[in-house]
């Protein structure tokens, strides 16, 4: 039988026979393109010419010597068009459906990166758009869905289950096996069946091969540790698969919300909550029940906020290739203050986790020693959510203001 | 055997009658009585689909009395429990309809076991495709229980015998791209379908996706020799409670 896409014990490939032939153009176009030497010229050069590509790696010296250990080093993803990594993936898939000859992409977010990024991609290209995001989400990331409609997507709020980022991978499944043959499903991080972990991860991984090499530029010798957040996985595993082959400690940092022991997080690797199942296409740790019913999950970081991870990462953790670790929403805002007051640079919510861990880290080790954050997205799309976690007094004015004026 | 039940029973009619309902919905004491009432009116068979959290197969109706059933506390102990209940009390034979989570987070061979005790006669389960179905098939050989596959319009002939191959007790034919519950134009185009479905497979046939009244299934006569209703029951408990079910199905074979 069939083994292919797993890693490990996880992966696979669990979908419904109305998406087989879907999936089998899909690898077949994917390993053509991935056989073909040009394809990665021109994904490398569009991206360089759109998205700023090589995104650079700062010196964050003032935090360096605030924290007095290791020399910090950050990847700029927030630098990439639309602020986040999701640029490099959504670029590599949208070529893939110019060689597949379709017309119209589909795709969820949960933070709306990943659908500002494919709506950015599909006008570019010349495609229609659908993205499909949960109720909770399109509440809370409000910027993103209005660039998104600017840019002439249709945003879909998706009203079932927990509301967030898994409706609407479900939701966009369901559109998908009803118009499979004109449309793409963009998904955004490497999980889901074969072959989007590996064609995702293979996207991302432009992130460590540049990181890589600029850090022996500069720097001449590799970091110690590498940290990423990690939601389904993607810049995760860009970043991490620079530094597989080198002796390089790899640190992914999952959402531990308001503690893992209120129950209220989630990490499906760090802490002991998450068990093995089957569910949207892939096997991997989910946060479910004894029943295999898939629990709500919380992050303040929409993009966190997922109940599966990428099997690739699953399988990285049993084999102890990765350390996994948790930041709660609390230690997460400590961080990005911090961030902005000493280097002036504004991650994003998600990348801020990296950030908590590698920020406890840093002072264990010594001067000599390198670490690298990705810093996969900037914070901007955050402004609400940072704005009342920080109760900031004049924002909430400015706001009152605008709504009377909207009023009147 | 499954398969050989239904043989039997279509040689007395036309065409048979599957039909579905999600556990715990919108009540195990009213599932049980749209049961009573389905095989009161003829049915032949009876789906019988656990809820899942994530039922990305499933348009709007079957969703939300999936999410309705889990909300009122639907478990899986519940529903083996009831499915040992309809068993017992009713001819007709019962099969399991749910995604693979369920039977994979219960222990594939357990749970196999347990529908062999409950009297369940097979498993539909639709983002288990054979070639990730080892375990599971051979849990449904050792237990005697008919795994049944699925048929798409869209799949090549080729793969067709290979599914086939692997199933047992009937084919479950999609009638269309989509998820259940949306509409379904029953036109020449599905008569090609049919026929290539008939080529590539000796168990009997079942047409299911947005077969919804009479004049549906007429079309299917002669053509299939199960037709399943699914999303339609629900839609009419919904609107007219569970009393409207038993004249629903019989005006459906009149
Ligand atoms: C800025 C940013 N970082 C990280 C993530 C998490 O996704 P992944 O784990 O796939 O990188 C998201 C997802 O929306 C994001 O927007």
């Amino acid at each position: 039988m069939n083994r292919r896409g797993y890693y490990g014990g996880f992966g696979g490939a669990y979908i419904p026979e109305i998406l087989t032939a879907t999936f089998a153009e899909l690898t077949r176009e994917f390993d053509a393109a991935k056989n073909d030497p040009s394809f990665w010229q021109q994904y490398r050069d569009i991206l360089a010419t759109y998205s700023c590509r090589p995104t650079p790696i700062t010196f964050a010296e003032n935090l360096t010597e605030y924290l007095k250990g290791a020399r910090i080093y950050i990847k700029r993803e927030d630098l990439n068009h639309t602020g986040a990594h999701k640029a490099n993936n959504v670029i590599g898939q949208g070529l893939l459906v110019k060689r597949m000859g379709k017309k119209r992409v589909i795709a969820e977010t949960g933070a709306g990166q990943h659908g500002v990024a494919t709506a950015t991609m599909a006008a570019k290209f010349g495609f229609d758009c659908t993205i499909y995001m949960g109720e909770v989400d399109v509440e809370r990331q409000r910027p993103n869905v209005f660039w998104m409609e600017r840019l002439g997507a249709e945003v879909v709020p998706v009203t079932d289950g927990t509301r967030l980022l898994k409706d609407a991978i479900n939701q966009a499944f369901r559109d998908w096996v009803t118009n499979m043959d004109t449309t793409h499903y963009v998904l955004g991080t490497a999980c889901g069946p074969h072959p989007f972990p590996e064609m995702v991860t293979y996207f991302q991984s432009i992130i460590g091969r540049e990181a890589r090499k600029q850090l022996m530029e500069t720097e001449g010798r590799l970091p110690s540790r590498v940290y990423a957040c990690v939601g389904g996985g993607s810049n995760a595993m860009g970043i991490f698969s620079g530094f597989f082959a080198d002796p390089v400690q790899l640190v992914g940092v999952e959402a531990g919300g308001q503690g893992l022991e209120t129950g209220r997080h989630a990490s499906r690797l760090a802490s002991s909550d998450g068990s093995v199942g089957i569910a949207q296409g892939y096997k991997t740790y989910f946060l479910q029940n004894a029943d295999g019913q898939m629990k709500e999950t919380h992050s303040v970081a929409a993009g966190l906020d997922y109940v599966g991870v990428s099997p690739i990462l699953a399988q990285l953790k049993e084999s102890g290739r990765v350390r996994f670790e948790t930041a709660t929403d609390v230690e997460v805002l400590d961080a990005l203050s911090l961030t902005m007051k000493k280097e002036g640079l504004i991650p994003a919510l998600e990348s801020s986790h990296a950030f908590v861990q590698a920020f406890k880290e840093a002072p264990t080790l010594s001067r000599n020693d390198i670490i690298l954050i990705n810093q996969s997205g900037r914070g901007d799309k955050d402004i609400f959510t940072i704005a009342d976690a920080f109760s900031d007094p004049s924002w909430k004015k400015f706001i009152s203001k605008k709504a009377t004026k909207y009023h009147a | 055997m499954l398969e050989s039940y239904l043989r039997e029973k279509r040689s007395q009619k036309e065409i048979l009658l599957m039909t579905h309902i999600v556990l715990g919905y919108p009540s195990f004491s009213q599932a049980y009585r749209i049961v009573e009432a389905m095989v009161e009116a003829g049915v032949d068979l009876i789906e019988l689909q656990i809820p899942f959290s994530e039922p990305m197969a499933d348009g709007p109706v079957i969703l939300n009395a999936n999410q309705s059933a889990l909300a009122a506390g639907s478990s899986v102990e519940q529903c083996l429990a009831f499915a040992g209940e309809v068993c017992a009390r009713f001819e007709i034979p019962f099969l399991f309809m749910s995604y693979y989570n369920i039977l994979y987070k219960y222990g594939v061979d357990r749970f196999a076991a347990a529908m062999a005790k409950a009297g369940i006669r097979g498993a539909i389960v639709p983002d288990l495709p054979p070639e990730e179905a080892e375990d599971y098939l051979k849990a449904m050989v050792i237990n005697q229980l008919a795994p049944v596959f699925i048929f798409s319009p869209n799949t090549p002939d080729q793969r067709l015998q290979f599914i086939a191959d692997h199933a047992k007790g009937f084919i479950y034919c999609v009638a269309r791209t989509g998820v259940t519950g949306s509409r379904t134009e029953f036109s020449q185009q599905l008569d090609a379908y049919l026929n290539r479905c008939r080529r590539a497979t000796k168990l009997p046939l079942a047409l299911g996706f947005g077969v919804k009244d009479k004049a549906d299934i007429d079309f299917l006569r002669g053509k299939v020799d199960i037709a399943v209703i699914g999303s339609q029951t629900i839609r009419t408990v919904d609107k007219k409670g569970v009393e409207a079910v038993e004249g629903f199905i019989r005006g459906l074979t009149l």
